[in-house]
């Protein structure tokens, strides 16, 4: 049903852009799109579902960039491992900082992470290797609309897979009260370690797609100003909805595009729609909802989930 | 003498420099309603916190049918057999009646039995099942301390420590929940209350133990200290 979907939606784009109806700068920006909801989606894991508010998705997002360009460009491993090696690099990393890191809450947390971000990215621009401040160089461009639609399924089928699973349920359960969810046996810092872990991980995948679209990366792509972006698209789309990080990352991502003309005034935009959102809705275009709860297929969907059980 | 479930035996806690529980020992024997009164800060909820494991003693022993838990975290606690209803309820909100029933039985993998314990906690308490598949934020605040109580006992806990279950609730209400703590005893399961309502509460206890700025100043059977005038007139209004 889901892939069906996903795979109706890809012809369509693939369609649309080799009869050229797409031009080039939106199919760029399509591209773009489906990275964001990668990272958007990841993001929701530890934000939305979990309830960790963690600021430091670029950090990830550029290990993964860094790892797998390293790879593919210094020791010509093919695409797909590269980005792989990447996500799990970025995993491995997310999985030693979550460790200390979770143990703090709220504000405290979202200042941690966000420090530990700047510091992935000042540790990257001060190693010779990959070209420091200046930038990796000379990368291969392997990613096309095709690899980064078929991540992008793949992160949204393992993302919501994992929500509905007992995992899943003991992540929300932990957003929803960690006292509780203590109480009720759920072991909270290995599945807050867990939830960080997975959405590290993606990040890095993300960052490994995001990294072979052009020829040079450097640490100035990967600033806490990004994370704040992606930490956009999920309060924007709905912390705690998957529909609603698609939705915020397009939103965002589509908005950026179309005001590239006006660069002065996105921002102004953004933070006024960012007031009014907050003020009219302040859970998120949709909240904890998903879009198959809503509207005439909603009968479908809950019949399905009821056979289930 | 009865089997004792749970001894707690002189057991320290701090909260930073604050000397909260000043050695603490107390015991539940099984099949007992135990119950801690005492005013507001005297340390019982702390008493209980560090039973769950969401406190630590610095020093003293906590054992549970015979074995140390003090230094076990709180969610293997709970897969001894001890099970908590918090202060506050703490149900999770914007999940239905229904998932927070299954996540009280988080630690559990027996289908049939998680789905039997459901209907039992249906037949303790109707009203649930009427609103099975409404949000738990929605309910009235008697009804969440009745779900609070049902997540709890979906664990199949051998102790129930209950906080402060009247708290903020009707008169009315009060009576009934505390009819069900009564029916939740007498189905097998050890009961250690903590409640401010002092009178409420030693009506129903066997035992009952009175904690006053972190010590234990009186304890004995819940009738003899209801009776005794030094409780009646610290707890009982005369």
């Amino acid at each position: 049903m889901f892939l069906a979907l996903g795979l109706i939606v890809f012809a369509l784009l693939q369609g649309l852009m080799a009869a050229k109806i797409i031009g080039s700068f939106w199919q760029l920006n399509i591209t773009i799109i489906g990275i964001n909801i990668i990272l958007a989606a990841s993001l929701n894991l530890i934000n939305g579902y979990t309830g960790q508010f963690s600021l430091g998705h670029a950090g990830f997002m550029a290990v993964g960039a860094y790892v797998s360009v390293v790879l593919t460009t210094n020791f010509q491993v093919p695409f797909v491992p590269a980005l792989l090696v990447g996500g799990v690099m970025a995993g491995l990393l997310g999985f030693l900082i979550g460790l200390p890191t979770l143990r703090l809450k709220g504000d405290y947390l979202a200042i941690a992470t966000l420090g530990l971000g700047e510091i992935i990215r000042i540790v990257i621009m001060n190693i010779p290797y990959v070209g420091g401040a200046a930038g990796f160089k000379g990368i291969p461009h392997h990613t096309t609309f095709a690899w980064v639609f078929g991540f992008m399924l793949l992160t949204l089928f393992f993302i919501k897979n994992f929500v509905n699973s007992t995992h899943g349920r003991a992540c929300i359960a932990i957003r929803e009260n960690e006292i509780a969810a203590e109480a009720m046996g759920i072991n909270t810092t290995k599945y807050k370690v867990m939830a960080f872990t997975i959405g590290a991980g993606f990040a890095g995948i993300a960052g490994g797609l995001f990294a072979h679209m052009f020829y040079i990366i450097s640490p100035a792509s990967f600033t806490f100003m990004q994370s704040f972006n992606y930490l956009i698209m999920v309060v924007l789309g709905g912390l705690g909805s998957l529909t609603g990080a698609i939705a915020g990352a397009f939103f965002v991502t589509f908005i950026s595009a179309a005001l590239a003309s006006v660069p002065e005034f996105r921002m102004i935009i953004f933070a006024l729609l960012l007031i009014l959102l907050m003020f009219y809705r302040p859970q998120g275009l949709f909240g904890y909802v998903e879009i198959t709860h809503l509207g005439p297929w909603r009968e479908f969907f809950l019949r399905k989930e009821r056979a289930k059980r | 003498m009865a089997e004792s479930l749970l001894v707690i035996k002189d057991i320290n806690v701090y909260y930073g420099a604050i000397h909260a529980l000043k050695g603490v020992s107390l015991e539940v024997n099984k099949g007992e309603i135990v119950t801690l009164i005492g005013a507001n800060g005297a340390g019982k909820s702390t008493t209980l916190r560090t039973v769950s494991g969401l406190l630590r003693s610095k020093s003293g022993a906590i054992s549970f049918r015979g074995e140390n838990i003090a230094h076990l975290a709180a969610h293997e606690i709970v897969k001894k057999g001890i099970s908590q209803v918090p202060e506050g309820r703490r149900i999770f909100a914007e999940m239905t009646v229904m998932e927070n029933l299954e996540l009280g039985a988080f630690i559990r993998d027996d289908k049939e039995g998680i789905a039997e314990d459901i209907n039992m906690v249906f037949t303790r308490f109707p009203r649930l099942e009427e609103r099975k598949k409404q949000l738990a934020g929605t309910l009235s605040g008697g009804e969440q301390q009745m779900l609070a109580m049902g997540r709890a006992l979906m664990s199949r806990p051998q102790l129930l420590l209950l906080d402060e279950p009247s708290m903020g609730l009707a008169p009315l209400l009060i009576k009934e929940i505390f009819s069900i703590i009564q029916d939740i005893n007498r189905a097998g399961t050890t009961i250690l209350l903590v409640e401010q309502n002092a009178n409420m509460a030693l009506s129903i206890a066997h035992r009952a133990y009175v904690l006053e700025t972190g010590r234990i100043t009186l304890q004995g059977a819940a009738k003899t200290l209801a009776a005794s005038e030094e409780v009646r007139k610290a707890y009982l209004g005369g």
